[in-house]
């Protein structure tokens, strides 16, 4: 790991005024991502601006009818959460899946997404889930915030301070888990809202996306059957050392038909 | 705040102040085994996978390869050799782990038993299922995980006595 100078500021204003003013400054949050990624030297950023001592990022709430999740939650909190459980039990779920406890121990939803891991598992949960993502200067849609291979709709210094996701009637996630690492083969989280069904999958392509065509089939009837009747190109799929994008492509359509099954 | 080359930073490990020097960009596995000279914890993978190096920070199960030694400033670590009396009796858990013949070379144990004792404190009844998937982040390369497993369990029942 090269040097650099570590801070831990008390609130968001000392966050961001030391990101602004420093040469290359990372925001650390469970660095279950970022300092694995130092250790390798694929990342050297000049100061490392930990947000462990922010209350602000903390705290899981339910906000004009929406869960608004703190960003610096931990996956265990969440998956710990009686409110995330009596809500949204499919992301306690997501949570508690996670890696291995103690990654889930450290690791934070604000991390995960500003990270944007093409195998991560929130995004799918953001994007079935019409999130909102909360930042220190402005709220995204989810539908605008993944935006490609490990990329965001982040500017530099910009501060994810919590998630907002809307409560369907009913949801379910579904992943096939790289067996080493936990991290989604292809996972797909079925969401069913009073405007219709929303279907958002991981894992499989560049970033997390949304399927249309699923979405059209659970409409009119919203069934395992449904989904199963849908056929996913594989054009656009990943082909890695894990899977071919034929094989993403048969998962999809799995873990489509068990989320459903699920809900 | 720290800056490199090095700073002083205090904590408490195994229910003892303890100061040293550390770099910002020192893992807290570093400074337990080469400054506090504690080398039960151990290291085996540089991509926060394998466990061995598991500790306690304030009681909760980290992987001390991927937290910086100034991220325990002022904080409290537990590590394997914190667990035995002083008078040397094992550790329920570390004794279930000896009777069940839960170790071969040792290398993963020390992360093992302390992702072991973090998961008998779970409220949940462990089942032979719970404790497997507790253990998913515990690598070890030796035993097949049957009698680790037997161990867990048998050192869970005996914390919970
Ligand atoms: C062994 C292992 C298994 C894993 N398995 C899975 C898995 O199954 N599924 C999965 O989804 N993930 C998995 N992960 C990743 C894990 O969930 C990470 O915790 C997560 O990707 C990053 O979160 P973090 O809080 O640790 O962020 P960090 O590592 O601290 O930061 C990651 C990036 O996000 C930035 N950042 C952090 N917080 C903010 C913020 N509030 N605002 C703006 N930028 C911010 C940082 O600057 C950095 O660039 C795994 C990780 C490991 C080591
Ligand atoms: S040495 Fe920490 S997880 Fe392998
Ligand atoms: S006993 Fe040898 S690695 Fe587990």
């Amino acid at each position: 790991m090269y040097r650099f100078t570590y801070h831990q500021p008390a609130d968001l204003d000392e966050a961001v005024q030391i990101a602004s003013s420093s040469e290359d400054g990372s925001y650390l949050a469970g660095g279950m991502t970022l300092l694995p990624t130092m250790k390798f030297r694929l990342a050297s950023p000049s100061d490392l601006i930990d947000l462990g001592a922010i209350e602000a990022l903390r705290g899981i709430a339910v906000e004009g009818g929406r869960l608004r999740i703190g960003a610096a939650s931990t996956h265990a909190e969440v998956a710990a959460s009686a409110l995330v459980t009596e809500r949204l039990p499919a992301l306690t779920g997501l949570a508690g899946r996670i890696g291995d406890p103690a990654v889930r121990n450290r690791g934070t939803i604000g991390g995960s997404i500003a990270n944007a891991d093409p195998a991560a598992d929130y995004p799918a949960a953001l994007l079935a889930l019409d999130a909102e993502v909360v930042t220190n200067r402005r709220t995204i849609a989810a539908a605008n915030f993944f935006t490609g291979f490990f990329s965001t709709a982040l500017d530099p210094g910009e501060l994810v301070t919590a998630v907002r996701f809307a409560v369907p009637a009913q949801a379910a996630y579904q992943k096939a888990p790289n067996p080493a690492s936990r991290f989604a083969l292809v996972g797909v989280f079925v969401a069913r809202h009073a405007d219709g069904a929303r279907v958002a999958v991981t894992g499989a392509g560049q970033f997390a996306t949304r399927y249309p065509a699923f979405e059209t089939a659970l409409d009119t009837s919203f069934t395992p059957a449904a989904v199963a009747g849908v056929t996913v190109d594989e054009a656009g799929l990943m082909t890695d050392l894990h899977a071919s994008a034929a094989y993403r492509a048969h998962l999809i359509s799995v873990m489509a038909k068990r989320a459903v099954a699920a809900c | 705040m720290a800056t490199d080359p090095s700073a002083s930073i205090a904590l408490r490990v195994n229910g003892k102040d303890v100061e040293g020097r550390a770099e910002a960009r020192t893992l807290l596995v570093d400074f337990l085994r080469d400054t506090l000279r504690l080398t039960g914890t151990h290291i085996g993978c540089d991509t926060s996978q394998c466990g061995a190096c598991v500790v306690h920070l304030d009681g909760v199960a980290v992987k001390s390869c991927t937290v910086l030694a100034v991220q325990a400033a002022g904080r409290e670590v537990r590590t394997i050799e914190g667990l035995a009396d002083a008078d040397g009796s094992l550790h329920p858990m570390q004794e279930a782990f000896r009777q069940h013949h839960g170790l071969q070379c040792g290398f993963c144990t020390p992360g093992m038993v302390m992702t072991a004792i973090e998961l008998a404190q779970s409220a949940e009844p462990l089942t032979p299922e719970h404790v497997r998937e507790g253990l998913e982040g515990n690598i070890c390369r030796c035993t097949g995980y049957h009698n680790i497993v037997q161990a867990v369990l048998a050192g869970a029942a005996a914390m919970r006595q």
